[in-house]
C-alpha cells in the first residue's frame, strides 16, 4: 500500500525528481505572481482613469475570468494559445509553425487567472488611500511618475499585502492545475511515480505534504513582511 | 438577417453548446448534493472549532488547515485514485461510492467546502458581541435556545457574502472532477475539443454556461443577504 521508500534521491526514488518538481512548481507560482500583479495593476490603471471604454474591458476581463473555473481557462489558454499566437505571427508575415513551451504557457495561463485577484486587492487598497494624500503631493508640485513611486505605492504595498499573500496561497494551489497540460510540477510528478510504482496514495500524500510545507512556509514568509512594512503603525 | 441567423446556427459554439448542456445536469447534480451537505457539516465545524473542548477544537483546526493548505486537485486524485488502490477499501461496502467517479467528486467537494465553510462561520460566530449573548441568558435560554435564536442567524447573515463567494468557488471546483473521467461540463468540452479540434470554440461554449450558472449563484446570495439583512435594507 505505502512505498515510502522509493522517495529516496538517487536513481532508485523519486526524491530528486520531486525536488525539481517542487522548484518547478515554485518557479511557475513566482513568475505568474509577478505577471499576474503586472496585469493586476494594468486592470487596475483601467477601472480608475476616468475612461468608459478601459473600464469596461477592465471589468468584462475580472468578471469574466472569475466567473469561469480555472481549468476552463488552462485548457482554452493550452490548446487555443498556440492558434492565437501563430494568427498574430500571420499579420507580421511569419508563417512557420510555432509551438509555445509549456512554461511560457503555464506561466501565462495562472497569470490570467491570478491577476483578477489581484487587481481585487490593489483596487480596494488604492482606495484606501485618502485623497488629501496625492493633493497634497500635488500641491508640493511632485509629478505623477514621483506622486506614484512616493506615496501611492508604499502605502498601496502596505495595505494590500494581507490579500496579496491571499493571493500567492491561492496561486501556488492553482498551479496544480498546470499538470494537465504536461509540465512537470508536483501533481504531474506524483501521477508519473504513481503510474510507475503503481501506488498513487504514497505519492499522492507526498504531492499533499509538500504542497502543504509550501503554503506554510510561503505564509510565514508573508506574515514577517506585513510586520516588516507595517512598522511604525500600531494596529 | 435570416442569412445571419443561419450563420449562428451553424457555427460551432452554437452547435457546441447545446452539446455542452447536456453536461449541465452532471454539474448541478455534484453541487446539489455537497453544498447543503457542505453547509451543515461547515457549521457544526464551525461550532467544533470555537467549542472549548480543546480536544475536538485542535482536531478541526488542523483538519482545516491541511485542507485549505493543498489544492483541491490533490483532494480529489487522493480519493479517487489513491483510496482506490487500497486493498480493503476495495473490498470493503465504500468500494460502492469510491469506483463512481461521481461520489468521488462529491465526497472532495464536500470536505474541502466544510473546511473553508467552517472557517468563515468561525469568524461570524466570533464577531458576535458578548452583550447579545448574555442578554439571551438572562432571559434564560439553554444552550441549545441560545444557538438556534441568536448566534447561529446573526452569525450566518453576517457571513453571508464571504460565504457566497465560497459558493461560486465551489461551481468552478465542479470542472475539476471532470479529471476523473466524470462527464460534467468541462469535461464534455474537453471531448468535443478532441473531435472537432476547435478548442476555442468548445470552452467558450462551456465558459458561458459557467458564467450563466455563477450569474444565478450571485443572484441567490443577493436575495439571501436581503431576505435576512432588513435592517440594512435602503428603503423600507
Amino acid at each position: 500500500m505505502f512505498k515510502f521508500d522509493k522517495l529516496v534521491f538517487g536513481d532508485a526514488g523519486w526524491g530528486d525528481e520531486f525536488l525539481i518538481a517542487t522548484l518547478m512548481t515554485l518557479l511557475v507560482s513566482i513568475l505568474s505572481m509577478g505577471l499576474g500583479l503586472f496585469l493586476a495593476i494594468i486592470t487596475v490603471w483601467a477601472k480608475i482613469i476616468q475612461n468608459r471604454i478601459t473600464r469596461f474591458i477592465s471589468n468584462f476581463y475580472t468578471t469574466v475570468i472569475r466567473g469561469v473555473p480555472e481549468l476552463l481557462v488552462i485548457y482554452l489558454i493550452f490548446f487555443g494559445g498556440n492558434t492565437v499566437v501563430m494568427s498574430i505571427a500571420k499579420v507580421f508575415g511569419y508563417n512557420k509553425y510555432i509551438e509555445l513551451n509549456a512554461l511560457t504557457i503555464a506561466t501565462i495561463a495562472i497569470a490570467v487567472i491570478s491577476a483578477t485577484y489581484s487587481s481585487e486587492v490593489l483596487r480596494a487598497s488604492y482606495l484606501a488611500i485618502s485623497k488629501g494624500q496625492i493633493e497634497a503631493a500635488r500641491a508640493l508640485g511632485m509629478n505623477k511618475f514621483s506622486i506614484f513611486f512616493k506615496v501611492i505605492s508604499p502605502q498601496v504595498i502596505r495595505h494590500a499585502l494581507p490579500g496579496i499573500g491571499n493571493v500567492w496561497q491561492i496561486t501556488l494551489k492553482d498551479t496544480s492545475l498546470i499538470s494537465v497540460t504536461g509540465l512537470v510540477e508536483i501533481m504531474r510528478q506524483s501521477r508519473i511515480s504513481s503510474n510507475v510504482e503503481h501506488s498513487p496514495l504514497t505519492f499522492l500524500i507526498t504531492a499533499a505534504i509538500l504542497y502543504l510545507c509550501l503554503t506554510t512556509i510561503s505564509g510565514r514568509v508573508f506574515k514577517t513582511l506585513e510586520v516588516n512594512y507595517s512598522k511604525g503603525f500600531t494596529t | 438577417m435570416i442569412e445571419f441567423l443561419n450563420s449562428i446556427q451553424n457555427s460551432l459554439i452554437y452547435k457546441n453548446f447545446f452539446l455542452v448542456i447536456s453536461g449541465l445536469d452532471n454539474t448541478i447534480l455534484l453541487l446539489l448534493i455537497s453544498l447543503p451537505v457542505g453547509f451543515v457539516l461547515a457549521l457544526l465545524f464551525a461550532l467544533g472549532r470555537v467549542s472549548k473542548i480543546a480536544l475536538l477544537s485542535r482536531t478541526i483546526a488542523s483538519y482545516i488547515f491541511v485542507i485549505r493548505g493543498t489544492p483541491l486537485l490533490v483532494q480529489i486524485y487522493l480519493i479517487y485514485f489513491g483510496l482506490g488502490s487500497v486493498k480493503f477499501i476495495r473490498e470493503s461496502f465504500l468500494w460502492y461510492a469510491l469506483k463512481e467517479p461521481f461520489w468521488c467528486g462529491v465526497i472532495a467537494l464536500t470536505i474541502n467546502t466544510v473546511a473553508y465553510g467552517a472557517e468563515i462561520f468561525r469568524g461570524g460566530i466570533q464577531s458576535i458581541e458578548k452583550s447579545q449573548v448574555e442578554s439571551g441568558l438572562s432571559l434564560g435560554f439553554g444552550k441549545f435556545l441560545l444557538l438556534r435564536k441568536i448566534i447561529l442567524p446573526i452569525a450566518i447573515r453576517k457571513v453571508l457574502p464571504s460565504y457566497g463567494n465560497e459558493l461560486i468557488l465551489m461551481v468552478k471546483a465542479t470542472s475539476l472532477v471532470s479529471l476523473t473521467t466524470y462527464m460534467e461540463m468541462t469535461g464534455i468540452a474537453r471531448k468535443i475539443m478532441a473531435k472537432t479540434f476547435a478548442p476555442v470554440e468548445a470552452f467558450i461554449a462551456a465558459g458561458i454556461l459557467y458564467l450563466f450558472l455563477n450569474f444565478l449563484m450571485v443572484q441567490f446570495v443577493k436575495y439571501l443577504e436581503w431576505k435576512y439583512n432588513p435592517h440594512l435594507r435602503l428603503n423600507n
